[in-house]
């Protein structure tokens, strides 16, 4: 069942319209039992093992068992991810492990300006784009 | 008839889809709406932050140019694409997306995202075109921007809405009805222009994991063909039906081999020790002029390995060990020196894989793999339909307005249907788009298609009783559920009606078994393929007995359906294509030959709304003049 929810540390996201899971599984996979108020993944064999569920989760209550059919068991890639940066946890079937940590963006959250501060136009009939020839680094559009 | 409410909205630019392309079009389309004073509406199936294919993330750039820096010409990028398409491309297509996605790539690093850059600032290559990027949130940042920009121009983005069929006026797309996959809600998206950008198609063929990892494709099982149907169904001309892609990535879980290949100069040998690359090169005289060219096309080099495969000779390697100890080597004088080196590679190869494909990395700690010390297996994976990859599957587009090309009439972007518009991998033939080149031509459809709207958008005309007919058949296999369920003790095993799970095997199965998939040694003939057609008739006709328990179901049955006629016109388009061009894609071995005297064009489709049958016709491929 490639993500799973741990009984004991889902809330279901009381308090909120819908579980962070819910809102994020690019697949539609995660849903909230009612009357448990857990979640679940209703088709683990559609799962792609994205890990968005794993990482969005406020409770840190998803994990991942790598798909039984060919992955051995014993080994865990734990995400943490925060604003800025996203720390790894690779443990190995032998027991040892590996911790990576990736820059995730550069700015803050939430800060991402559509036209990139670029000079804009208004010629609707140019092949220039919004921000171009400024954003291409060039004088001109190219062309034939 | 499920009793859905009905909810209409009414815009001006519909966007359909929420991946790279949609984001690139909402973008650039908000901009000029803006301006214009038109709205601009985004519905995507899932949420915006995480949809598409790079929901997980990825680690790399695959398309830059570097115009700016003079590193390479708009003009080196269609020769690129020429020559791995073994001569078949819109070069219009290609140019027009090259030589707009270096300033996609600039904003994209001004939008937040990391690319890596040397001691003098300037951008770090995986290869010639690829840039190293920290993407474990590249698409969080491009629907970040695609939201601000919606926001600022006082659009609309409705997520969990699936989209399942194209509105249409005569020949005209007049937007797009679909259903909520959280509430029992049927929409109706009134648009004076659409643009389909709703990814391309898995699971269309059967993968090699059919346990647990079913879900394991390389792209994503998301995708289900939803933008070849919505511009098959609008009556839009298609191309490159035949050319799927076949990727060859670390076996199983489909790690991605770019880094291993390009940046550490890793070799792929067959169990016996021979580099198939090296060992079989006399067979590129055959596929002559693409199989002499530099790079080799990816089909060719998949096609040399499965070569070594039929043989007997597998499993395949890839050599991670030479190659890190090769690097090693090179620091032998300087223990410390090796050591950083040695710690920044290891971050770099683990890297690779935790921003796009975890499960690899999962799969290599669970077997103790260290890359360093031992070589790992790589295979071919399941066909694909990703035309903004190596393969060329989508709709056939009008090119550019200034380029000299015969493929013009009307506005960038649009199909052979008025006022729908398509781009990344709903548009064919302009393949190495990657995520870049998707979000810069989803850019490109966004300004043309507000441009068509300024100068030809009349109101939607939408009958609305042809409206209500879409409603009831697109939640038939509710109503299906609904008549019969408790007939049988078991109610997933019912006479009178098929659940989505065993329609897609039955797709797969016929897929896979006829159409060359994976258990058929990706090789197909006439034969086969008039024998899928036979098949494909059954399988059409209970698409109609499709039932659904609820609304998961409900998204699950569509989907497939979806699916399914991505499959039948790709079987359709290789039965008309008589000769093999990308053998590492797909084998006919009855014309085992490529043949540039008669088959050097397009193959391309067109299922009529009107009739309902089925056109197949040959274009020409037009090489831009001096390039």
């Amino acid at each position: 069942m490639p993500s799973y929810v741990i009984t004991e540390k889902c809330d279901g996201c009381k308090g909120q319209d819908k579980t962070a899971c819910m809102y994020i599984c690019p697949n539609d996979l995660m849903v909230l039992d009612m009357e448990k108020m857990k979640a679940y993944n209703r088709d683990p064999s559609m799962c792609w093992e994205c890990q968005c569920c794993v990482k969005i989760c406020p409770q840190q209550a998803m994990d991942v068992r790598g798909y039984a059919d060919f992955i051995p068991l014993g080994a865990s890639c734990v995400p943490l991810r925060g604003s800025q940066d996203i720390m790894w946890t690779v443990k190995f079937r032998d027991g040892s492990l590996k911790r990576f940590k990736f820059p995730i963006r550069t700015n803050e959250e939430g800060s991402a300006d559509p036209l990139g501060g670029y000079p804009t136009h208004d010629d609707l009939n140019s092949q220039a784009l919004a921000t171009e020839p400024a954003s291409l680094g060039l004088d001109a559009v190219p062309t034939l | 008839m499920a009793n859905f409410e009905t909810v209409e909205v009414n815009t001006d630019l519909l966007i359909v889809g929420g991946g790279f392309t949609a984001c690139g079009a909402a973008t650039e389309a908000a901009y000029w709406a803006k301006k214009n004073g038109l709205k601009v509406t985004l519905v995507d199936k899932a949420a915006l932050d995480r949809s598409g294919a790079v929901a997980m993330g990825l680690s790399a750039i695959n398309q830059y140019v570097g115009v700016r820096d003079g590193d390479n010409t708009v003009e080196d990028y269609v020769r690129y694409v020429r020559q791995d398409l073994m001569g078949i491309s819109r070069e219009d297509l290609v140019y027009n997306i090259a030589r707009h996605v270096d300033s996609t790539v600039h904003l994209f690093e001004k939008w937040g995202l990391k690319i890596w850059t040397d001691e003098d600032g300037k951008y770090v290559h995986e290869g010639r075109w690829q840039l190293m990027i920290n993407g474990e949130s590249y698409k969080i940042i491009i629907a970040e921007a695609a939201k601000n920009a919606i926001a600022d121009a006082g659009g609309e983005i409705y997520e969990r809405i699936f989209i399942t069929e194209p509105l249409m006026d005569g020949n005209r797309c007049v937007g797009a009805v679909g259903f909520s996959t959280r509430e029992e809600k049927f929409y109706v998206f009134k648009a004076k222009a659409t643009i389909a950008a709703a990814g391309g198609a898995v699971h269309v063929f059967r993968p090699r994991s059919v346990g647990e990892g079913f879900g394991r494709s390389w792209y994503p099982p998301f995708n289900t063909g939803s933008s070849a149907y919505f511009t098959m169904k609008a009556g839009a001309e298609m191309t490159c039906q035949e050319v799927r892609f076949i990727p060859v990535r670390f076996k199983d879980a489909y790690g991605p081999v770019g880094a291993w290949f390009l940046l550490f100069k890793s070799r792929a040998i067959s169990a016996e020790g021979g580099e198939y690359m090296a060992v079989r090169k006399d067979e590129l005289q055959n596929w002559a002029p693409y199989g002499l060219a530099k790079p080799i096309p990816a089909n060719l080099r998949n096609y040399l390995g499965m070569l070594d495969m039929d043989e007997g000779l597998g499993p395949l390697y890839m050599e991670t060990d030479e190659a890190i100890n090769k690097i090693a080597d090179a620091f032998k004088e300087d223990p410390k020196a090796f050591k950083k080196k040695m710690k920044e590679l290891e971050s770099e190869a683990w890297e690779d894989f935790l921003d796009m494909t975890i499960s690899q990395a999962h799969l290599w700690a669970a077997q103790n793999v260290k890359p360093e010390e031992k070589h790992s297996e790589i295979a071919a994976c399941e066909p694909y339909f990703i035309g903004s990859h190596s393969g060329a599957s989508g709709a056939w587009v009008s090119g550019p307005e200034d380029l000299d090309t015969p493929y013009k009439w009307g506005y960038a972007n649009m199909c052979t249907v008025d006022g729908l518009f398509a781009a990344g991998d709903a548009s064919g033939a302009s393949s190495h788009k990657f995520s870049s080149g998707s979000h810069a031509e989803g850019r490109i459809a966004g300004k043309a298609a507000i441009k068509y709207v300024v100068e030809k958008g009349a109101d939607p005309n939408v009958d609305m009783a042809k409206v209500e007919g879409l409603k009831k058949k697109i939640l038939s296999p509710l109503d299906l559920w609904q008549a019969h369920c408790n007939e049988t003790t078991d109610p997933e095993i019912n006479a009178n009606y098929i659940l989505p799970r065993q329609f897609m095997f039955r797709l797969q199965k016929l897929m896979d078994e006829y159409a060359g998939g994976v258990t058929s040694a990706f090789k197909t003939s006439k034969s086969l393929l008039d024998r899928a057609m036979e098949l494909f008739v059954f399988l059409k006709e209970d698409s109609e007995k499709l039932g659904a328990r609820d609304l998961y179901e409900l998204e699950r049955c569509w989907e497939n359906i979806h699916r399914m006629w991505q499959g039948e016109a790709h079987v359709r388009t290789m039965l008309f294509r008589e000769e093999t061009r990308w053998p590492g894609y797909y084998f006919r071995s009855d014309t085992p030959k490529m043949d540039e005297d008669n088959w050097h064009c397009f193959a391309n489709c067109r299922w009529d709304p009107a009739s309902g049958e089925w056109e197949m016709m040959k274009r020409d491929v037009v090489p831009l003049p001096g390039v």
